[in-house]
């Protein structure tokens, strides 16, 4: 996030008198019988980086083809700037697209490629070429202008994808899983640089991925999306520490579920969770008010979980187990422990020390404990 | 190992030498020897017992006669050109018919597609002669395209198309259709939807995209089916035979003319000689498209 330092004031959607760029009204989208869009209201606001997420067939690929106007919302109304774009054919919104596959014109040279767009506007010819340049300087380009596509590397292509793309200078940005073709290095080099080209441009870019480690890094906002329904629209911090649900949770990164029933409330937000016949009740924050005796489920990240051969004093909720497995990853290791129940709780501790100094190994009874705010409390 | 490569690549080589470099020398032979009442037709005729006395009388006995001839009567120039003209015209009709079929083809939904290409593939099976003959049947005056036509009320007279231009072009457009809709198709096929999307995400409106996308992306095809109807079409001698009549002139006919007509073969092998070095034009042309093709897609 260091490279965002406006990040921390830029928050629209936390402001009321905020107007969104794109509101989605009650969207629906059907594929005859098949539902892929259901019912959806999302706001994204100017410069945001708002990234929709989600597993494969979830709808997001569907949401973002009827931005840029190849598909028609079955239901419901799609404006860009308060104008309805849902009767606007594609070639006249101020949106542009990078494809998944970029789709670059084969039998184009990469300075015609970012031309193309240009051509059929009304610009002059000393303007598209002056236009073309600033692309190619943009996104590093210049030594590689009189190259066709198939002469260059999978990383240049990318980003004559998204010069060309943005060479019309659109409202919306529209990106198609734009690093799915990169290797992981690369990939991660290029996160920076679309924020970096995002922030330079001041264009609102919508990204689709299902890569949550992406998504978290280059958004200002995620969506989360299911079965064609979006579950949660937050930053990537909210979304990460506080899930609205058991998906989310499960969705992004790692973390363990355990489910039970709930307790009447003991001290202030707080709820107690009944988890197992015989065990102490386990705390933390409930996400939604739950009534007593309502099934829930408490999730609670691995590397939230201190792992101690002694008891540790002062901690509501501690459990003991028996170490199961060690995934060694470099530089974290998460533990596998068994409880006495059946559960299985992944634990995570930084490897500050050589591997050979590890304090617990195979076999070994240890305690698993967590603070209170650590974990969150959600229906199921 | 040496000796069984040899023998590998020698196979291809001998091929060729038995069916295309043996009879082409002979067909020029012909072509460069003088008419003659005997069998077979022409002199000299090479007498090997003679020793190298025949030899040197059987080289004395050539001569570019023939080809002066045919520079001599402006039949055959205008037989040439006229052959061009009926080859290039109807390659261009071939385009505008096969190029929308083409298309069509790769347009529809993938459990359509071998069903076409088998429509397309389907007349092959049955003899090509007889093909074309069927179009005398649906051609003539009492035809069955002028039935219908006057059935339907369209006409009151019968047309005349058979024995016309019109009936030879019919004739090379519906028999070299497949040849120019094939590669044309397999260039469309590979055609990435998303391109025409990005297209038209960039401005293009559906036409403009098609334009300044699907046709440069599908030129290679295009070159090579024009190259695959005009190639036969130049020397056809059947569909004009057939569907012509006398008033159309083509070099295939005249060849055919010279040959069993006048029994002339010298004339005759001096006219294939000349419409083979006229084809080695386009040939060479395409087989560099086709080599720029390949570099392309390695």
């Amino acid at each position: 996030m260091a490279t965002m330092p406006a990040n921390e004031d830029f928050a629209p959607w936390d402001d009321p008198s905020a107007r969104a760029l794109i509101t989605f009204r009650n969207v629906t989208k059907r594929f005859g019988r098949f539902t892929a869009i259901d019912a959806i209201d999302l706001a994204i606001y100017e410069r945001e980086f708002f990234a929709l997420l989600g597993p494969s067939g979830c709808g997001k690929t569907t949401l973002m083809r009827m931005l840029a106007g190849f598909e028609t919302p079955t239901e419901g109304a799609i404006e860009l700037a308060g104008r309805d774009i849902v009767p606007v054919p594609p070639n006249r919104r101020e949106v542009n697209m990078m494809f998944q596959s970029y789709a670059l014109f084969p039998h184009l040279s990469v300075w015609d490629n970012i031309a193309f767009g240009l051509r059929r506007s009304a610009m002059g010819r000393a303007d598209i070429a002056a236009r073309v340049e600033e692309m190619l300087r943009l996104t590093r380009l210049e030594p590689f202008a009189r190259r066709k596509p198939h002469q260059i590397s999978g990383g240049q292509r990318q980003r004559v994808a998204l010069a060309r793309s943005l060479a019309k200078a659109p409202k919306l940005l529209l990106l198609d899983e734009p690093l799915g073709a990169l290797d992981k290095k690369l990939r991660q080099e290029t996160q920076f640089e679309l924020m970096d080209i995002q922030e330079k441009t001041g264009t609102t870019f919508v990204i689709v991925t299902h890569d949550q480690e992406e998504a978290m890094t280059v958004a200002s906002r995620v969506a989360v999306m299911d079965h064609g329904r979006i579950v949660q629209v937050d930053t990537p911090a909210r979304i990460y520490e506080s899930p609205n649900s058991v998906y989310v949770a499960d969705f992004i990164g790692d973390v363990n579920i355990i489910e039970g029933t709930a307790g009447a409330s003991s001290d202030g937000p707080n709820l107690a969770v009944h988890w197992a016949e015989g065990q102490q009740a386990l705390t933390g924050p409930a996400r939604t008010p739950l009534a007593g005796g309502q099934r829930c489920a408490l999730a609670i990240r691995p590397e939230k979980i201190a792992i101690s051969g002694d008891r540790p004093g002062g901690m509501h909720n501690v459990v003991q187990g028996k170490v199961l497995d060690i995934a060694y990853l470099g530089n974290v290791s998460t533990y596998h422990v068994e409880l006495p129940t059946g559960h299985v709780l992944k634990a995570q501790t930084a490897n500050t020390r050589r591997i050979a100094r590890r304090s617990h190994t195979w076999d070994d009874t240890v305690w698993l404990s967590w603070s209170d705010t650590a974990s969150v409390v959600l229906p199921v | 190992m040496n000796i069984r490569r040899l023998l590998v690549i020698a196979v291809p080589y001998l091929w060729l030498l038995a069916l295309f470099l043996v009879p082409f020398g002979i067909v020029l032979k012909i072509s460069l020897s003088d008419l003659a009442i005997a069998r077979p037709p022409y002199t000299p005729y090479l007498d090997l017992a003679a020793g190298l006395a025949g030899l040197k009388a059987f080289f004395a006995g050539l001569d570019f006669d023939n080809f002066v001839f045919l520079t001599t009567d402006d039949l055959y120039w205008r037989a040439y050109l006229s052959s061009l003209w009926i080859a290039l015209s109807s390659t261009a009709l071939a385009l505008l018919v096969g190029y929308p079929i083409a298309y069509a083809m790769s347009r529809a939904t993938p459990e359509w597609r071998p069903t076409l290409m088998m429509l397309v593939i389907l007349p092959f099976w049955t003899s090509f002669l007889i093909r074309v003959y069927a179009w005398v049947g649906i051609l003539n005056t009492e035809g069955v395209l002028n039935q219908f036509l006057m059935l339907t009320g369209v006409i009151s007279e019968p047309l005349t198309i058979l024995n016309t231009r019109t009936a030879v072009y019919i004739g090379i457009v519906y028999t070299y259709l497949p040849f120019m809709v094939l590669p044309i198709y397999a260039t469309l096929d590979r055609l990435d939807d998303a391109l025409l999307e990005a297209a038209e995400d960039l401005g293009c409106s559906r036409l403009s995209a098609f334009w300044l996308v699907t046709v440069p992306l599908s030129k290679q095809g295009i070159i090579a089916g024009c190259f695959l109807v005009f190639i036969p079409a130049i020397g056809e001698f059947v569909i004009p035979a057939l569907l012509g009549g006398s008033e159309t002139l083509m070099i295939g006919k005249v060849l055919w003319d010279e040959f069993f007509r006048n029994r002339d073969w010298p004339v005759a092998s001096a006219v294939a000689i000349v419409l083979l070095l006229i084809l080695l034009i386009p040939i060479i042309l395409f087989q560099r498209n086709e080599q720029k093709q390949r570099e392309a897609e390695g």
